[in-house]
């Protein structure tokens, strides 16, 4: 167990942590906002995926740069999935909004499975395979590359939550739903908003993990749960939480990998997702409510 | 009549064409009515705690999974028949019900984050299974086993027949358990919690302790059908049992059928696999051959019952029937 | 046979007769109190055509749908086949099974899992109808006791042990001696069954130079095997031996590469993946060189040749040498099923499970002794192949006997 191995580990767990990071972003916004339980989240990261994967054999668009029209058109479907299906479950009890979710899950994968068949798909740009060598520190350019869109776009996640009038007025929805509408706002255009701007950020992490990660359109579920450890580990609504719940995952889950049976390290984010919920259920950086 | 009497006709009449059944019934329909009943105890079981209780489990998995294995690992390591393993798996199940029930409700986690925390104890059992050696790990855990032409209850051994009516007498016994519940104070304390918890509370009741009772009782049951499954399949593989699609089937049914209800978790499991057949079947005659289809089609209903139909095919099919005072 | 002044007329009458009351009754559930009269076996393939393993059941489905275009020239026999997906589930495999037993099917054949296997092997023994396994390692089938159940393939044991052989034959053929192999192996039922043989016997073959310096288990789920992979090249391993499936092959030779890691060669003793059509796709030229010592035909047998002649007609744009395990094996299942039914005469049950336990067949498509099941079903003494990724081309290389190209290692890339 050298210095070398360990710390090429956890550099590798941390740029993979952010862009997972980023795929809970989305649902931490969502969630944070219009208190919905988007079972969907992985599986529409992975029609993400394959758009890229699309975009890159029709037009041989690298997905650094299909990102912009994945995630417009993503912020697009996001929506109007809020707006005609989810609105109406909004005062329903938790558990028919889950259910709702479920089946829209279901459908999504199967018709994946339907269009595309069950091989694995992924994107062949000229980059995947090189690594930069710093000393004995190896570091994979395609992850270096995804982890830095990540940042980018929490960043400006950022920006548009406390710099522009309409982030300003999301918030305030996620603060105080009644007090928002009774200022005027109207919350249902707001959560219609907020769940595509959720969507787009979802639409960015796909593209960026067809990098990292071959398509599969059973890829779904195991990311949804994953989303949802990170952002109870995170803190829901919080933002930096989301990306700081994704490097803890990444980088716990490669040091566990390492030091203990690799293939139980995802025992080690369930563990930590019961020890969140049962002692600081906020999360990390979340608001006691 | 009355609705009450009408009811009991129509529950009589049921009764005896699911008893009839093998005597009419190829072993294709029989093996698929079996697992009509497989599923239609298992939900009623996850029913005693979701809809009754109103706690949605998303881990239910969990108790099949390691009822399965207490019955199977005592009968493949030490020759000890499923009755007693019987009460191994119900100790087992009933324990690991209470550790999550405690932890939640002690802690104040309800709603989407219980619901969580049952899915992260299911994959963390899966995968500490997967790791168990003595329990045969991924390979599986394959028990012995032993064509009799005879039915060996003692043993769960014997023909299909007996498996279906070792299935048919669990379900009726669930049922009739469940209706004891309802009319019982436990069900209407349950009620109001699943109502209102903090008038509950206000009103003196003990919630923690109901809330317990419904877990513990639902963990109990849903540790039989593991043990049915364990004899009746005769391997056990971590991957399958306590896989989260496993989970999901088994609640699929109670929530088409209707939450809270009786008959529900029956019909809803009923409906489900005949549709699930009646699709695979058509596809087959139409000659098309689309993986996936059957999925879709079973989220679309899913979707078409959540939206529509919130609470499930029964009540307004009762109502048809004439069996509500309504 | 029926004989008699006008037999087709009659028989055809009684036939349609029959089939028409069978079509009734069987609608309503009821079991298929009359049979058509024997003239063709009508034989229940098992396959998973969807669900995770959908990709692998569509390639065995292949060996079944040229099976009876080549049995009917070999054999003069008629095989109808009936065709039924398992959706890589157990619950629907048995269902399946009975749907077809009632159907009419005389033999059922499949299924590619082991769970799957067991699951149908007990329909097949509580009805009393022959039940061929096409593909599936677990030995636990062939332990029961079961007189309806026949496997015409390797158990892990058997896998393991022939693989690690033919990895003895490899270092002697190309005069290496690495003295270290890091063992990485996926934590499913499969790799685990493996995992199990290897520990079991590899102590006990001291002819063979190498010691395993650390075994890596890794989940079949992971998408991200930078860990494992950091781990493997950090024990500085000879060479990498490797038990996995399809896509976790693909993950882990890319990491290879970017971790540049270049040891002597990766080399299975047994497994699935890089032998497959979509590793070749997938990875191009990273894909030469890697080796899987796995039950294979034998590409200079003269069944073989009329096989592939059979295949590339129906799959016109494919290559018999992308599916090699699934249609060898698969074809021979749907074989057995009929050389048995032409000496039996007959599709009874009863009767074409004896014939079948009296098999005795030499000429064969696949590696190995003749098919001849010995008293628990199993087939003894099938072969196994070293296959090396040659020219994007699973190539075998050994035995010499029939190889069609001599084997290389350690591979170019290799630097001591």
């Amino acid at each position: 167990m050298t210095p070398d191995l360990i710390a090429n580990v956890v550099i590798a767990g941390l740029l993979t942590g952010l862009v997972y990071g980023l795929m809970a972003l989305g649902l931490s916004v969502i969630f944070g906002v219009v208190r919905v339980v988007n079972f969907a989240h992985g599986e529409m990261m992975t029609i993400a995926m394959y758009a890229a994967v699309l975009l890159f054999g029709a037009l041989g668009l690298d997905p650094l740069l299909a990102v912009v029209p994945v995630a417009v058109a993503f912020f697009g479907l996001g929506y109007a999935l809020q707006s005609t299906l989810i609105n109406p479950f909004i005062t329903r009890p938790e558990h028919s909004q889950f259910m709702l979710l479920v089946a829209v899950a279901l459908i999504m994968v199967n018709a994946l499975l339907m269009t595309f068949g069950p091989d694995a798909r992924s994107v062949q740009v000229d980059y995947q395979l090189e690594s930069y060598a710093i000393g004995p520190i190896l570091i994979d350019k395609a992850r270096l590359l995804a982890a830095g869109m990540a940042v980018a776009t929490s960043a400006a996640l950022f920006a548009f939550f406390r710099l522009t009038l309409v982030g300003k007025a999301i918030r305030a929805c996620a603060d105080n739903h009644l007090g928002a509408q009774v200022v005027g706002l109207n919350v249902k255009r707001l959560y219609a908003l907020t769940f595509g701007v959720g969507s787009a950020c979802v639409a960015v992490a796909g593209c960026m993990m067809i990098l990292l990660v071959d398509v599969t359109p059973v890829l779904g579920p195991a990311y949804t749960l994953l989303a949802f450890v990170i952002v109870i580990v995170g803190g829901l609504g919080s933002m930096p939480g989301a990306l700081l719940g994704g490097v803890l995952i990444g980088v716990s889950e490669a040091l566990a990998g390492l030091l203990i049976v690799p293939s139980a390290k995802s025992m080690f984010s369930f563990a930590l997702l019961i020890l969140v919920l049962l002692f600081r259920p906020q999360g990390l950086l979340g608001k006691r409510t | 009549m009355s609705p009450e009497r009408r009811a009991a006709i129509l529950l009589a009449l049921l009764v005896v064409v699911l008893v009839a059944l093998p005597w009419v019934a190829g072993s294709y329909v029989l093996s698929v009515a079996t697992l009509i009943l497989f599923f239609a105890f298992t939900g009623q079981a996850w029913n005693v705690m979701m809809g009754f209780a109103g706690q949605l489990s998303l881990g239910h998995s969990l108790y099949v999974g390691l009822g399965a294995y207490a019955a199977a690992g005592l009968f493949f390591h030490y020759g000890i028949g499923p009755w007693a393993g019987i009460w191994l798996a119900i100790a087992v199940c009933v324990a690991a019900g209470a550790v999550i029930g405690f932890l939640a409700f002690r802690f104040g986690i309800s709603g989407v984050y219980f619901a969580l925390l049952t899915i992260a104890f299911a994959e963390f059992t899966r995968i500490g299974f997967d790791h168990l050696q003595w329990l045969g790990g991924p390979g599986g855990l394959f028990i012995k086993v032993e064509q009799r032409e005879s039915w060996d209850l003692l043993n769960l051994r014997g023909t299909p027949r007996m498996f279906y009516y070792v299935m048919l007498a669990l379900t009726a016994a669930a049922f009739a358990l469940c209706a004891w519940l309802l009319r019982s104070r436990a069900g209407y304390y349950w009620q109001a919690i699943r109502e209102n918890e903090e008038a509950a509370q206000a009103l003196g009741i003990n919630t923690f302790r109901w809330k317990m009772l419904a877990v513990v009782i639902s963990a109990a049951m849903t540790a039989l059908s593991g043990v049915f499954f364990a004899f009746y399949y005769n391997n056990l593989f971590p991957e399958q049992i306590f896989h989260i699609s496993r989970s999901i089937e088994i609640i699929l049914g109670p929530i088409i059928g209707g939450l809270g209800t009786l008959f529900g978790p029956i019909l809803g499991a009923a409906v489900l696999t005949i549709l699930a057949d009646g699709i695979t079947e058509l596809m087959a005659l139409a000659g098309l051959e689309i993986p996936g289809v059957k999925q879709v089609f079973y989220g679309l209903c899913l979707l078409g019952v959540v939206m529509f139909l919130p609470h499930g095919i029964w009540p307004p099919i009762a109502r048809r029937l004439g069996l509500t005072r309504r | 046979m029926n004989n008699g002044s006008n037999p087709l007329s009659s028989s055809r009458r009684r036939a349609v007769q029959a089939a028409g009351a069978a079509a009734a009754l069987s609608t309503l559930g009821f079991p298929a109190i009359v049979r058509a009269q024997a003239t063709r076996l009508k034989v229940g393939v098992l396959l998973p055509r969807s669900g995770v393993q959908g990709f692998i059941g569509q390639s065995c489905q292949k060996g079944a749908d040229l099976a009876p275009g080549v049995i009917r020239e070999m054999l003069g026999v008629d095989v109808e086949l009936m065709n039924a997906d398992t959706e890589t589930n157990i619950d629907v495999a048995r269902t399946r099974a009975e749907r077809l037993i009632q159907e009419g099917a005389n033999v059922l054949v499949g299924p590619f899992d082991s769970g799957a296997a067991a699951a149908i092997a007990q329909v097949a023994e509580q009805r009393g109808v022959p039940f061929v396994i096409n593909v599936a390692a677990a030995p636990q089938i062939t332990e029961q006791g079961y007189k309806f159940v026949f496997r015409n393939f390797q158990t892990a044991p058997d896998i393991v042990r022939n693989g690690l052989a033919l990895i003895g034959d490899l270092f002697q053929a190309t005069n290496t001696v690495p003295r270290t192999a890091v063992f990485m192996h996926v934590n499913d039922t499969f790799g685990q069954a493996m995992a199990k043989g290897i520990g079991g016997i590899l102590p006990r073959l001291t002819q063979l130079p190498f010691k395993i310096v650390d075994t890596i288990s890794y989940d079949p789920a992971a998408k991200d095997l930078t860990v494992e992979v950091s781990k493997a090249k950090a024990s500085k391993a000879d060479f990498l031996l490797l038990v996995c499936r399809l896509n976790d092959s693909i993950i882990l030779r890319r990491e290879m590469v970017k971790q540049r890691w270049n040891p002597m060669g990766v080399v299975s003793p047994g497994s699935p993946g890089m032998y497959e059509e979509q590793f070749y796709k997938t990875l191009g030229k990273l894909s030469e060189h890697c080796i899987s010592n796995v039950p294979w035909y034998d590409p200079t047998a003269p069944l073989t040749k009329v096989v592939e002649k059979a295949f590339l007609k129906q799959n016109p744009k494919d290559k018999l040498v992308f599916h090699g395990l699934n249609v060898g094996f698969t074809f021979e299942a749907v074989l057995i099923a009929a050389d048995a039914f032409k000496r039996a005469k007959s599709t009874d049950s009863k009767v074409l499970a004896e014939a079948i336990r009296q098999t005795n067949i030499t000429s064969k498509m696949t590696l190995g002794a003749p098919i001849k099941f010995n008293a628990k079903g199993q087939v003894e003494g099938i072969g196994s192949a070293c296959v090396q990724n040659l020219n994007l081309t699973p190539t075998v290389v050994l035995p010499t006997s029939a190889a069609t190209a001599k084997p290389v290692f350690p591979v170019p890339g290799y630097a001591a």
